[in-house]
């Protein structure tokens, strides 16, 4: 019982990455009908962005400049990194999407890799092959209840991302921005009619998607401390697997399939041998998706593209 | 005049659609458009709304104003002109209220928003009775409704309607036309392409026939209607 508490905790925190990176994932997927294959890598970029502001602000601390406590340091590099991620991710839309919008789909998604190829190897060009560490934001003190081990790091992680995931589903449900993005995902074609602009709802839809990505990223850097160029890949794809499991147009459908993302693959690991586990474990998410090839939260739309 | 269109052309991936129309519509006015289907009506009002491109040499002027100038979200949001497609083409995933919410995106929140939303339900009282309802469960109807009441939410300084009779049985046809009568009488122009060429004449004060991508007759509505050709080729003989 304990052992699978243990694994519980454990299945959480590594969902917790999935879940935010399919959000953005499902988001673009949903408005904009498009696959943006690059958003493996906006997760990538968000954890670098977190790293610069992270040790900047350690930097600042320990020459005696600007002393700030460790959680408000931590608060801040969350902030700021989604601040930024989220302008790499509007300019993706502006200078990679905005001019293919209309044009077969098959180009856009060669869009979103192409992207991704470049960010990568930018980063590659621009920081070296040195693998950069995250700064250790704060202290980590684990508790131990009923035998299971849980660090506050954990918690937050944990309870950032579900907190996050309900916040974009209520923003989605109840504000008018996201009903427009609502409107987008039935209906693109209309959307301009209500006097609504598609680009402002494109951006939106980037920005908010590569900021949840960014925090995905210094939440993976606090809990595996190393940042290389390649790291959204896998990740990535990972969580497009979720986003599409979640249904499209469902905020909690991503989130949740994120979580079930990690559940399946701690568990399979804690049984099963560790070089075995993406084997079984998408092997049994490819059966899921026979059975659901809507995902769980798909909701309809309309079949006309154009009007 | 408030809206004038001149040697309007549109092509669809190098298929002609329309080969230089022209047409005027004055303020306060009801001006129809009726043709055969595929005569190149709805493109005539994505061309006026700025859904779709006219090729180089059209022009299309708003109160002065050059249309072409202007995106399609801009086109509503700025100068009023609203447009209700084809086939209403609502967001059946949105609530009814949603829906007319939506519409005024671009406006200031205000008591004006207020005022409208309750002159859509004065109008059309059995949209309030649905506000919460999706607008994918509404019947026919009602769904028109919604549909022009959106667009009375979201501009209404001109109405473009895309064949409002379409799918409405007789009774809810005449209702809805009574309606869009009452908002034409409070200031809204209205700009209509109907197939069913007798409904919309007698709804519109002036009109235009449209053929193969040509208007090749105007007149007013009485003229029209007692047209032999038009009577022949629209009104059954």
């Amino acid at each position: 019982m304990t052992f699978f508490l243990q694994q519980v905790v454990n299945a959480l925190q590594w969902g917790s990455f999935y879940a935010l990176i399919a959000l953005g994932y499902s988001m673009v997927y949903s408005v904009l009908m498009l696959f943006n294959f690059a958003h493996g890598d906006i997760f990538m970029v968000g954890a670098y962005m977190g790293f610069f502001v992270a040790t900047g602000l350690v930097t600042l601390g320990a020459a005696g400049v600007l002393a700030l406590p460790s959680w408000l340091i931590l608060a801040l590099t969350i902030l700021m990194a989604m601040f930024l991620t989220s302008l790499v991710g509007m300019l993706v839309e502006r200078v990679g999407y905005r001019p293919l919008r209309g044009a077969p789909r098959a180009s856009a998604a060669l869009t979103g890799l192409m992207i991704g190829i470049i960010l990568q190897t930018g980063n590659l060009a621009l920081l070296g092959a040195r693998r950069q560490t995250f700064p250790g934001l704060i202290d980590v003190t684990s508790y131990k209840v009923a035998g299971v081990i849980v660090s506050n790091k954990a918690l937050i992680i944990i309870t950032l991302s579900i907190l996050l995931t309900l916040a974009l589903h209520q923003f989605v449900r109840r504000t008018k921005w996201g009903m427009a993005m609502r409107a987008m995902a039935y209906d693109f074609a209309v959307v301009p009619l209500m006097g609504v602009s598609i680009n402002t709802i494109a951006l939106l839809t980037f920005g908010l998607g590569s900021a949840l990505a960014a925090v995905a990223g210094i939440f993976f850097g606090m809990a595996y401390p190393v940042l290389e160029p390649y790291m959204g890949l896998l990740v990535g794809w990972k969580a497009f697997v979720a986003a599409i499991l979640g249904g499209r147009g469902s905020v909690l459908g991503a989130g949740l399939a994120g979580f079930l993302l990690g559940f399946i693959e701690i568990f399979v690991a804690a049984v099963f041998p560790s070089t075995l586990r993406d084997v079984i474990a998408y092997s049994i998410i490819l059966v899921i998706l026979t059975f659901r090839p809507y995902g769980f939260f798909g909701e309809p739309y309309s079949a006309q593209l154009r009007l | 005049m408030l809206l004038s269109v001149e040697d309007l052309r549109v092509s669809y991936g190098g298929i002609k659609a329309l080969h230089g129309i022209g047409f005027r519509v004055d303020e306060g006015e009801i001006v129809c458009i009726i043709g055969a289907n595929g005569a190149g009506k709805s493109t005539t009002l994505r061309a006026v709304s700025r859904l779709v491109p006219a090729e180089p040499g059209s022009k299309l002027t708003y109160r002065g104003k050059d249309l072409l100038k202007y995106p399609p979200d801009r086109v509503v949001a700025e100068l009023g002109i609203t447009h209700v497609p084809e086939g209403r083409r609502l967001f059946d995933n949105l609530t009814v209220m949603e829906n007319l919410r939506l519409a005024c995106f671009a406006r200031r929140n205000g008591p004006e928003i207020q005022r409208d939303l309750d002159r859509v339900f004065s109008i059309f009282p059995r949209l309030r009775e649905r506000i919460h309802q999706k607008a994918g469960t509404l019947s026919g109807g009602e769904q028109q409704m919604l549909a022009i009441g959106r667009a009375f939410m979201s501009g209404r300084q001109v109405m473009l309607l895309d064949e409002p009779s379409m799918g409405l049985a007789p009774l809810l046809m005449m209702d809805v036309f009574k309606a869009l009568g009452e908002i034409n009488r409070e200031g809204t122009t209205i700009l209509l392409v109907e197939q069913n060429a007798r409904l919309a004449l007698r709804f519109a004060r002036r009109g235009y026939v449209l053929e193969n991508g040509n208007l090749v007759l105007e007149g007013s509505s009485e003229e029209l209607l007692n047209n032999p050709d038009v009577k022949k080729a629209y009104l059954g003989g």
